[in-house]
């Protein structure tokens, strides 16, 4: 009885071991379309072209409101209660255009929204799959549906871009997805690019924009400084940036080219070899423990039996 | 049954104390508290933003309060793979402190969780993102959580087994006959229960090594994770923190918080509860605690010498101090026990003991939230409701404790195992307390 207790049990821990094995071979790293892919669509931010009308902003919010849950945010000054007056990203907004001043006359817009990255972070971090990059546009979306509200995808991004809503008691995150279920779907292109009536915001292939951005760059080296934001940032983004100041000063922050988020998986991966090594620790261990008990029983120590 | 109950006792003494009042209040308190965000949304009662999403939930109650939860592992690697039985005794109260912290840690991130509805996500496989470090973790510990409650069954299969059921056949009769109409069917009803418990627990008995064996994997995968789970944030965290090493220096980190909560709980709960100092025991875990540390302070000092950060630990900001702060109550506790008279001394054993809770502790805060910087304009400090809830949480623990170890056999019996100690070594110093505090 004792014998066949214990082989059986064996015999269910060997299978579900196998199991796991199964079930952990497809694993692979999340990756989505790769930076030069001919698929990957993108969104190049032109600040010198900015006019800060933040007509985008207001398209941005009516077009996403319901599917999003946003609401006005008031100012608490404003008397009538007239204005929606967001001062940064929030659980209400999902882009926002800020001015940085140098001086009384050199200034320049900046917008800020999700950055698209090649290799997300918050994708890579979130447990149940409600980050997601779709495989062939590059799009980092966000399906409330699954998500767990555990906010690591805040902490994976390294632009913080994901927003949560603090003040309610069914909250959700918020972040910009070039609008993949909304204006995009029905128009082809995000309602902040549609809207712009200064023609800040390109919206296209990322390829071709990249291109377009350095030939910008090229055509007109006193406009901008020599750099397009996005083109590298952690493995590079679906987000671009032209400008005429350094980045940093409006707020984009200096990055490496490696992704924390891949390095992270590698370093996963590495000690966990699709989950061969748990099983394989777990048997070691299995052995030796049971050769110590039966030494131990021996003994007459024994724990039971 | 087997020989090994008569290792333990339960704790004589009344369940209702002036602690457990004092306790009872705070964790109300918290409780009424979670209840108040569960209407409000977590930003009501937390100082938590979008540039600081995690605070001390996720930094005490989850990454630093499931350490101080690894006694239970730490000294199952001891005794069932290090093959040292002596520190058997020792098992079921650290156990029973493993339970309560991984549970309630469970607990916390179910509070925290802004969508905790959606959480039966984690049982659709469909749903599963392999590469994200926390469905590692969490899988991992809600596994845990259910091995150390079987891994601690033994004792309430005993309990029911052996008890008499007075308290229940003398509610049941007080109401009889207005309530209860059957008095001899609750009767045999709970002879069935004895009998069944009884019939269980042998069964138990033969397949617990398996569970104890999962309940050492399965720390040594996900307290590794616990690290891992901030590399993704990149620059975020201040490079003083921020390596690949992270998941190594996590594992090594509650394998020494582990055996020095063990110390810390031997000790504090004999001079709470007057018994006899467990000090033959404690200060054989004692003696490898240094080399535990020593491991980790050279992966530690490797890794930044390796990273060329030698000269910020010097910069005296604020990250540099919280590093010094840690790395000198980490070495510092770990000093004191190369000393053999400091490792016969209750008070000595103590002390290093909380020193180095509060050490490794510090490592996992730092990580966690000191040493993590958003950007410029985002500032963190925990508010009164969200400090309240988690003291509430760590209250229930300390009550839950308190309560067990009252009704279960849980603490080791002090009979036999000082008579084995006796035999092998002698006592030193203020190594026979019960003295000392039989005045009080």
């Amino acid at each position: 009885m004792k014998s066949t207790t214990r082989r059986d049990f064996l015999k269910l821990m060997g299978l579900s071991g196998a199991a796991c094995l199964a079930s952990a071979a497809p694993l692979r790293a999340s990756t989505g379309p790769a930076a030069d892919s001919d698929t990957a669509i993108a969104m190049l931010y032109d600040a010198t072209r900015c006019v800060g009308c933040k007509a985008c902003m207001a398209a941005c919010k009516r077009v996403n409101m319901e599917q999003n849950n946003l609401s006005y945010e008031r100012l608490a000054t404003d008397a009538d209660q007239l204005w929606d007056a967001p001062r940064d990203l929030s659980g209400s907004t999902r882009t926002v255009i800020k001015l940085y001043k140098e001086s009384d006359t050199r200034f320049s817009y900046v917008k800020h929204s999700c950055m698209h990255c090649t290799k997300p972070g918050c994708v890579s971090a979130c447990p149940v799959k409600a980050m997601t990059k779709d495989p062939v546009t590059g799009v980092v979306a966000y399906d409330k549906n699954r998500c767990i509200g555990c906010r690591y995808c805040q902490v994976a991004c390294p632009y913080n871009i994901p927003r949560f809503q603090w003040d309610k008691a069914i909250p959700q995150i918020v972040k910009c997805d070039f609008c993949k279920e909304t204006n995009l779907k029905q128009k082809g292109c995000p309602a902040c690019s549609e809207t712009c009536p200064a023609g800040a915001i390109a919206f296209g292939k990322r390829k071709e924009l990249l291109a377009e951005a350095h030939d910008l760059i090229k055509a007109n080296p006193d406009r901008y400084v020599p750099k397009v934001y996005g083109e590298k940032e952690v493995g590079g983004a679906n987000h671009l940036y032209l400008a005429a100041f350094p980045f940093k000063k409006l707020g984009l922050p200096e990055l490496k080219e490696e992704s924390p988020a891949a390095f992270s998986e590698h370093i996963q991966h590495t000690i966990y070899k699709g989950f061969a090594a748990p099983v394989a620790l777990y048997g070691a261990l299995c052995v030796v423990a049971m050769k110590n008990k039966k030494a131990q029983e021996k003994l007459g120590h024994g724990e039971d039996d | 049954m087997g020989s090994h109950h008569d290792e333990y006792q339960v704790q004589p003494g009344k369940i209702f104390t002036k602690p457990f009042f004092v306790l009872l209040a705070l964790v109300v308190v918290g409780f009424a508290l979670i209840a108040y965000r569960f209407f409000a949304g977590v930003g009501a009662v937390t100082g938590l933003s979008d540039g600081y999403p995690w605070g001390i939930w996720i930094a005490y109650d989850v990454a630093t309060g499931t350490a101080f939860a690894c006694g239970g592992y730490a000294l199952a690697l001891l005794i069932y793979i290090m093959n040292r039985w002596k520190y058997h005794p020792l098992i079921r109260s650290a156990l029973l402190t493993s339970v309560f912290g991984y549970c309630l840690a469970g607990f916390s991130v179910m509070v925290d969780l802004g969508r905790y509805w959606n959480a039966y996500s984690f049982f659709l496989p469909t749903r599963w993102q392999p590469n994200s470090i926390m469905f590692e973790v969490a899988l991992c510990v809600m596994t845990y959580s259910m091995v150390l409650i079987i891994e601690f069954l033994p004792a309430v299969l005993y309990t029911l087994e052996q008890s008499q059921w007075r308290w229940v056949r003398e509610s049941a009769h007080w109401l009889y006959p207005r309530l209860l109409p059957d008095r001899e069917a609750l009767h045999s009803g709970l002879t069935v229960v004895s009998k069944v418990a009884g019939h269980v627990q042998v069964r138990l008995d033969k397949v617990l090594i398996f569970f104890i064996v999962l309940g050492i994997t399965l720390p040594s995968m996900h307290q590794s994770s616990l690290g891992s789970m901030m590399i993704v944030a990149g620059e975020k965290l201040n490079p003083l923190w921020q390596t690949g090493f992270l998941p190594l220096l996590f594992l090594i980190n509650c394998v020494f918080i582990g055996y020095a909560t063990v110390m810390f709980e031997s000790i504090v709960s004999s001079y709470s509860f007057k018994r006899p100092y467990e000090v033959h025991e404690i200060s054989g875990i004692a003696r490898i605690v240094p080399m535990v540390a020593g491991l980790w302070m050279a992966v530690r000092f490797g890794d930044l010498v390796w990273r060329h950060q030698i000269p910020a630990i010097f910069a005296f900001d604020m990250n540099s101090c919280f590093f010094l702060l840690e790395v000198l109550l980490i070495g510092g506790g770990a000093f004191m026990l190369l000393s053999k008279k400091n490792r016969l001394s209750p008070r000595m054993l103590f002390v290093s003991g909380a020193i180095l809770m509060l050490g490794g502790g510090l490592f996992r805060f730092n990580v966690y939230l000191i040493g993590f910087n958003p950007g410029a304009g985002w500032s963190y400090f925990p508010s009164f409701a969200e400090f309240m809830i988690t003291v509430g949480i760590v209250a229930l623990e300390i009550l839950g404790y308190l309560v067990l170890v009252k009704i279960f056999p849980v603490m080791p019996n002090p009979k036999k195992h000082f008579e084995e100690a006796e035999e092998e070594t002698e006592l030193v110093g203020d190594a026979v307390p019960a003295r000392m505090f039989a005045g009080k």
